[in-house]
């Protein structure tokens, strides 16, 4: 058993997020150093404010300014922050529930150790030095004895700011570990000695390419296994005309179904070394095998006739 | 024991567009919702459970975002089923809620779909790349242009064929108010003349890339005799999947879609879809797939889809209209898509389609599909309840 | 109406998969599907409807769940659906599935490799994209702010969270074990899980003890976890009171939970007592497979019906930060002696 291949593979993307009304108040109330929060029609102030209510779920926009102290309702210590989190030194995770408010926020308070934080105590922002319109705008909490800020109770708020914020860019990388696994790894292993392994399927006795260790249609483990090609016939294409992103292929080429002698289905391939707009349905190719691909190339006219079209249209 | 018999008695959608930068994801998803219960003449708290469907997480950037949406849904206290079938979730996705009532778990469901795709990229979102594989394409376009060629290859159908529907859903989206594309001063040579993308699919035959929500209220009979407005019954309902890649697999055709439209045909006592189905809304993000699906739903002979299209049936004031609301080819929130497919239909046997209405429509199919043309949906919808 | 009855009739479960192994997740799922399906003596493909639930962003490839359509033998193809969701909500759809009559076997399956991202990071996605989201906190984190909230309420003590095996590490600065920080998440396994279920007469023909579903419910709390109490679970409790768990005492409960806390959360919302022989299954819910775990609660409750060796058992599952969704599965076994042989039909 050759070593499972594994890869990394990073899901990053720096998400554009409209904020609506709201939530454009908000964030935008946070740069200027200002917490609003929402009004039920019950009289609750939630803090962060919601677009509905939880509750009854009715729109709610009566917008009312808290303060930027509060209370701890409940904490948990992280001795190891990690790195997007919003200290780098051991933190306490806390809801805090400003004054004026009913409802608690979770955000970091910044406290020299765990015996420092108890529920109950008393907190205040500390603002980020630099503020954009997000919750980081609030770099954490911090220990507070003093008294209430002046708006110690809920004050209306009209929303309204000079440049308000109304999208939040937020970046986000997710770093995972792709394993293709035991089939994949074993016709991965197989290309790098230029050979490409289909299974065969013990019930359909169908081989199929790339396989995936189970037949797809029978449903069984697949573990017999059948050299294809290398030569093939081109069951069907599209010709490519503009270029993708992160893709370093020029265009115009041709995407083809190849049918590989020996394969019950076409795999996918870039057909080269004839002008695109040459190719043909029934075409017999092969492959070209480079030293920087682990996959052909791409595939290019073998010197045969084309094949006849009752030999591949159950392939397609 | 006979199941519930299942209604739609409330139906929103937001209007669509490329970037809706005026609402949040709870913004867009309570746009539809309440437009729904509007119609309904529901509140809130009339709903007993929610079923949302949506295509993958990726294209927002949260993962399980009804967890979020809970609250801006109404749902606290209630029940909340996610569901996921690639593009077909949003057919998906009202099944579940109908079944719901069918099984008289619920007396009245909201259901709802939604994609906000300008949160991401759509061609980022449905291309991750993945190690070890060739990147060869990016977008769907090149994945089922080579089938449209396998199709036009198999039945002999002229080139024109694409164009001839993208000019018609384009110009029925004209009618419908709430359609992302509204493109007034289109004509056919327009089309033709479109950048060829992935031959033979040019610009002009491919979907927006959307953002939009659409809901449905579906409840029983008690629920149906007190809406203010006509509902639309459902007659018969099914889902099919099968494999992505197999030996034997048929792109142009798939038996997936085909045995699902034959059991939901088989539930409404449909023997003559081309005669008993007065419009169909499917799922044609190419427009190509309008002459297959038109044969794989067994409107039209095997190879005969094209000359039913060419013939101008489908049209709005032909004898079988596909698409009137403009269709996936004119709005395209993903996760969505399908669910509006099933909401124009049933929109279309309640005559509340507006200006895209067809007159006398009485039943009416919905249809969507997903992956790689391997996961199906469909529902059929009549203005009268179920005889059985 | 009588309610048509349905039951679990086979359950089985991976072992724990080391991501050395090499699985891709159909490898992943392919025996455990054939181990359930042999047991109820069905072949790949013949259950009347399939359902599953996976996450995309725990493989972190868009539309996982089609890969592991590989191992099913769909074809002919087959009346098949997935919840972007823990198995067990799978299970549900099935079981409403066959109540309407569409179906009269369902087989449920759900899988995760949460070895191939770090699942500290992937869980902050499912926050509120604005205001949580954007701090990354890890669902170690907040399940101690509920630790700490039951603490201050006096609803559990640190002496119990000390022989809690989940409970968290002690901080480097020497603060007491069991009192409530974040500790590095104990690393989740992968694993699969499939189940099948039957109705009536058939049912009984798979299975000589089937675990049979008397009530089966799920709710969900807000988001905002400053808004809700998180010494309470009201959405276990009326879950639970849907699905009929306080109708007739329970002698056992699978329990779906993070830690000590989380179960003590429970055992209240779910009036457990001292009777009620809890997680027997000798499960570790917090290492199963994210994605499995709660279909897996509900799977070893039915195992136990199957084995004689429960007769009215309580299985649940949740998702969401902080137990914000739960669904409750009431299962019992016919006593000794039943029966078991009423004629076809006349249960469904």
């Amino acid at each position: 058993m050759p070593e499972n291949l594994t890869a990394p593979l990073v899901v990053a993307f720096p998400f554009t997020r409209s904020l609506g009304p709201v939530q454009s108040a908000f964030l935008t109330g946070l740069r200027e150093r200002t917490v609003l929060g929402v009004r039920t029609r019950d009289g609750r102030v939630l803090v962060p404010p919601v677009e509905y209510d939880p509750v009854t779920a009715e729109e709610i926009r009566d917008l009312v300014e808290v303060g930027t102290t509060g209370t701890v309702t409940t904490w948990a210590w992280n001795p190891a922050p990690r790195h997007r989190q919003p200290l780098r030194t051991p933190f306490a995770w806390a809801l805090v529930r400003l004054d004026g408010a009913d409802t608690a926020l979770l955000h970091a308070l910044d406290a020299p150790h765990a015996r420092a934080v108890r529920t109950g105590m008393r907190v205040r922002i500390r603002w980020a030095a630099h503020r954009e319109g997000a919750i980081t705008d609030i770099a954490c909490f911090e220990p507070y004895d003093g008294t209430a800020t002046a708006t110690a109770g809920a004050t209306p708020h009209g929303g309204a700011f000079a440049d308000p914020v109304t999208t939040l860019t937020t970046p986000a990388r997710l770093d995972y570990t792709y394993a293709p696994g035991r089939a994949q790894t074993r016709y991965l292993h197989a290309l790098a000695g230029r050979r490409i392994l289909g299974e065969r399927c013990p019930s359909c006795r169908r081989v199929c390419v790339p396989p995936r260790g189970a037949c797809p249609t029978c449903g069984v483990a697949t573990a017999e296994h059948v050299e294809v090609g290398p030569r093939g016939t081109v069951t069907t294409f599209c010709v490519v005309n503009i270029k993708a992103k992160g893709l370093d292929i020029d265009v115009p080429y041709v995407y083809a179904h190849i049918a590989l002698d020996g394969a019950d289905l076409a795999l996918h391939a870039r057909i080269g070394g004839i002008p695109y707009d040459e190719v043909r349905m029934g075409m017999r190719v092969e492959p070209v095998w480079t030293d920087d691909s682990r996959h052909p190339d791409h595939y290019r006219p073998a010197p045969e006739p084309d094949a006849a079209y009752d030999t591949y249209k159950e392939l397609l | 024991m006979s199941s519930e018999p299942v209604a739609v008695v409330g139906i929103g959608q937001t209007h669509h567009a490329a970037a809706r930068r005026d609402v949040s994801l709870a913004g867009l998803v309570r746009e539809a919702a309440a437009r729904a219960l509007e119609d309904a003449a529901l509140d809130w708290s009339d709903i007993e459970a929610v079923v949302i469907g949506k295509a993958p997480d990726f294209f927002e950037g949260v993962m399980m975002p009804e967890l979020y949406l809970a609250d801006a849904l109404g749902a606290a206290g209630k029940p909340v089923l996610r569901v996921h079938t690639a593009g077909s979730v949003g057919g998906s996705t009202a099944l579940v809620a109908a079944n719901l009532v069918a099984a008289r778990v619920h007396t009245t469901v909201l259901t709802l779909a939604f994609e906000k795709q300008s949160e991401s990229n759509a061609m980022w979102a449905l291309s991750l790349p993945v190690p070890f594989q060739q990147p060869l394409l990016a977008g769907a376009g090149g994945f089922f242009a080579p089938h449209i060629r396998a199709y036009i290859r198999r039945t002999g159908a002229p080139e024109g064929i694409g164009t001839l529907v993208a000019h018609k859903d384009r110009r029925n989206a004209l009618k419908n108010p709430y359609a992302h594309l509204h493109e007034h001063g289109l004509t056919l040579e327009k089309v033709r003349s479109s950048p060829m993308l992935w031959d033979p699919v040019r610009y002009s035959e491919t979907c927006p890339s959307s953002d939009g929500a659409c809901a449905m209220v579906l409840t029983g009979r008690a629920g149906a005799a007190r809406a203010p407005h006509p509902p639309a019954w459902l007659h018969g309902g099914a889902m099919r999947s099968e494999p992505t890649l197999f030996a034997g697999k048929d792109f142009v055709s798939p038996r997936a879609g085909r045995d699902c439209a034959a059991d939901v045909y088989r539930q409404a006592g449909i023997t003559d879809p081309r005669r008993e189905i007065d419009v169909a809304e499917m799922y044609v993000p190419f427009s190509w797939y309008e002459p297959m699906w038109l044969e794989n739903l067994g409107f039209a002979a095997e190879g005969e889809g094209w000359k039913l299209t060419e013939s101008g049936a489908t049209a709005l004031d032909g004898d079988l209209p596909v698409n009137p609301s403009g269709g996936v080819l004119s709005t395209n929130p993903i996760g969505a898509s399908g669910m509006l497919r099933f909401a124009e239909a049933a929109l279309q046997v309640r005559g509340r389609a507006g200006e895209h209405q067809v007159p006398g429509a009485r039943r009416a199919l919905g249809h969507a599909y997903g992956g790689g043309a391997q996961f199906f949906s469909m529902w059929l919808v009549g203005a009268a309840p179920p005889t059985t | 109406m009588t309610p048509r009855d349905v039951a679990v009739v086979a359950f089985a479960r991976s072992g724990h998969h080391e991501p050395a192994d090499g699985l891709s997740e159909a490898e992943m799922l392919l025996p455990v599907l054939h181990d359930a399906l042999d047991q109820a003596g069905l072949a790949p493909g013949e259950a009347d409807f399939t359902c599953s639930g996976s996450s995309d962003y725990l493989a972190g490839r868009p539309f996982s769940f089609t890969l592991a359509l590989d191992g099913v033998g769909a074809w002919p193809p087959i009346a098949e659906s997935h919840v972007e969701m823990d198995g067990a909500w799978a299970l549900y759809e099935a079981w409403v599935k066959i109540l309407t009559g569409q179906a009269g076997t369902a087989l449920v399956y759900a899988h995760g490799k949460p070895s191939s991202g770090d699942l500290r990071d992937v869980l902050t996605r499912q926050l509120d994209p604005y205001y949580l989201a954007p701090l990354w906190p890890d669902p170690a984190c907040l399940a101690a702010l509920q630790t700490r909230a039951l603490l201050d309420a006096g609803l559990i003590d640190e002496a119990a969270l000390l022989t809690d095996e989940a409970a968290p590490v002690p901080s480097a600065d020497g603060h007491p074990s069991g009192t409530p920080h974040a500790p590095g998440a104990r690393a989740a396994t992968d694993g699969a899980a499939a189940v099948v279920l039957a109705a009536g007469a058939t049912a009984r023909r798979m299975c000589t003890r089937p675990a049979w579903i008397r009530g089966i419910d799920h709710r969900i709390e807000s988001h905002a976890l400053g808004l809700r109490d998180l010494t309470d679970s009201p959405s276990t409790r009326l879950a639970a009171e849907r699905a009929g768990a306080f109708d007739a005492p329970v002698d056992t409960a699978e329990l779906h939970t993070a830690d000590a806390a989380q179960e003590a959360v429970l055992r209240r919302a779910l009036r457990l007592d001292g009777t009620v022989t809890v997680n027997p299954s000798g499960g570790t819910p917090a290492t199963d497979p994210v994605m499995a775990a709660g279909l897996i609660r509900l799977g070893e409750a039915a195992a136990r019906i199957h084995r004689g060796a429960s007769d009215r058992a309580l299985a649940h599952a949740t998702s969401g930060p902080c137990l914000q969704q739960n669904l409750v599965a009431v299962l019992e076994g016919e006593p000794a002696g039943h029966p078991g042989a009423e004629p076809e039909g006349a249960r469904t």
